[in-house]
């Protein structure tokens, strides 16, 4: 059994087959970081560490003339999303009801996705991790609210890539707002905005809750790492008479090898 | 003693799950369903009333539904082996060297994509490159 307990679950095996269908299909479409980074793993849950391949001095070496290092490791962080599902939603899952209310899970799923791209492309500090944007040492360019304009700016992140040698395909992440701005756009004769940012790309333009504005990235390999321990799971915490307590989570560490690799569009 | 119709299990059924025991239904029928196309094929290569024939070209027309079918719901249960054989079936050339290269290519793009480890209950999403 392992440490996600979900045979004690009061859950059938057409229940857990109809939460994780959910979630897949929910997460897919939000978790952008992975449609445009290396993806490691998964390693599994006793996967802490990710090997950074540098040391560090250590004072006080226990011995007259020897010299002490420490290897440098990139912990991993642990990510959970709690939800309940109605014990009454299951049952009539199995009676074979089509519109069960899962949108506890739904919006599990949400959280935890926009996490996930909110550590990738922001960054995040307590958790020793340098995000996409803030490692790019590119001159940001802000990406602001007209949207006619978006050609222009993601033209001159290629051209900045190209400039220090970074080859495409590149790739463009957007806030979900930037995202809708786009695609309800059309340019003078009618031109969907949409392919024509795809075709300066190269590559595909990606939904991403939980960053603010945009990045274009390139998508060449060996830039951006994700390590993943655990993958995306559903897990289980306890129940009652009338709802069984869930979580989602995973286990990941992400850096950055290439900062020059990206440009950010902050809005 | 055997235990008569369940000589599809290879394992103690109750010990299999039960997703594990569709599949070894679902196996067994597609067995049967070739089977049957065999017996049809070695009919007619013999028969000669064209009535008889007409029949038995009708039947086994169900027979090919039937084993699509069946072929249909074992791939989706298994998403490599449906990798493996959209490198195969439907092509044109030689089939033993399509074999090789769909399975070489269906392996590493599962390794690549970050499949699940075995045994594990993760949802295997690993990596969304080029989804």
């Amino acid at each position: 059994m392992s440490h996600l307990l979900r045979e004690h679950a009061p859950i059938t095996e057409a229940g857990w087959r109809l939460l994780d269908d959910e979630a897949r299909e929910r997460l897919t479409p939000a978790l952008a970081a992975r449609k445009l980074v290396d993806f490691s793993g998964p390693h599994g849950w006793d996967y802490s560490a990710t090997n950074l391949g540098r040391v560090e001095d250590v004072a006080d070496a226990p011995g007259d003339g020897v010299a002490a290092s420490q290897r440098r490791v990139l912990g991993l962080v642990e990510l959970r999303a709690h939800f309940a599902i109605s014990r009454a939603q299951l049952d009539d899952a199995e009676r074979g009801a089509p519109d069960v209310d899962l949108e506890t899970l739904d919006k599990a799923a949400r959280r935890i996705a926009s996490a996930e791209n909110a550590a990738v492309f922001g960054g995040w500090g307590a958790a020793g991790i340098k995000g996409i944007a803030e490692a790019s040492p590119h001159e940001r360019i802000n990406l602001g609210e007209d949207c006619e304009v978006y050609p222009r700016h993601v033209a001159k992140s290629v051209d900045a890539l190209r400039a220090v040698g970074v080859d495409g395909p590149y790739g463009l992440a957007l806030s979900p707002e930037g995202h809708t701005h786009v695609l309800e756009t059309a340019e003078h004769g009618g031109y969907p905005l949409f392919q024509h940012l795809q075709e300066i790309l190269g590559g595909p333009i990606v939904w991403a809750p939980g960053m603010n504005g945009g990045v274009v990235v390139s998508l060449r390999g060996g830039d951006f790492l994700f390590d993943s321990g655990e993958d995306l799971s559903i897990g289980y915490e306890g129940h009652d008479a009338d709802a069984v307590q869930l979580y989602l989570e995973e286990s990941f560490s992400f850096r950055v090898a290439t900062p020059e690799a990206a440009v950010p569009l902050p809005v | 003693m055997r235990a008569v119709g369940f000589d599809q299990y290879h394992e103690p059924a109750a010990e299999l799950p039960e997703e594990a025991r569709t599949f070894a239904r679902m196996a067994a029928n597609l067995i049967e369903e070739a089977e049957a196309i065999d017996w049809y094929e070695q009919r007619l290569a013999i028969e000669r009333d064209s009535t008889a024939r007409a029949i038995m070209l009708d039947a086994e027309g169900e027979e090919f539904k039937h084993f699509s079918m069946n072929l249909e719901f074992l791939f989706r249960r298994l998403p490599l082996w449906r990798e493996i054989a959209q490198g195969i079936l439907f092509q044109d050339g030689d089939i033993v060297e399509h074999g090789e290269e769909s399975e070489e290519e269906a392996t590493e793009e599962e390794a690549a994509k970050g499949a699940p480890l075995a045994g594990s209950e993760s949802l295997g999403i690993g990596s969304l490159r080029g989804a």
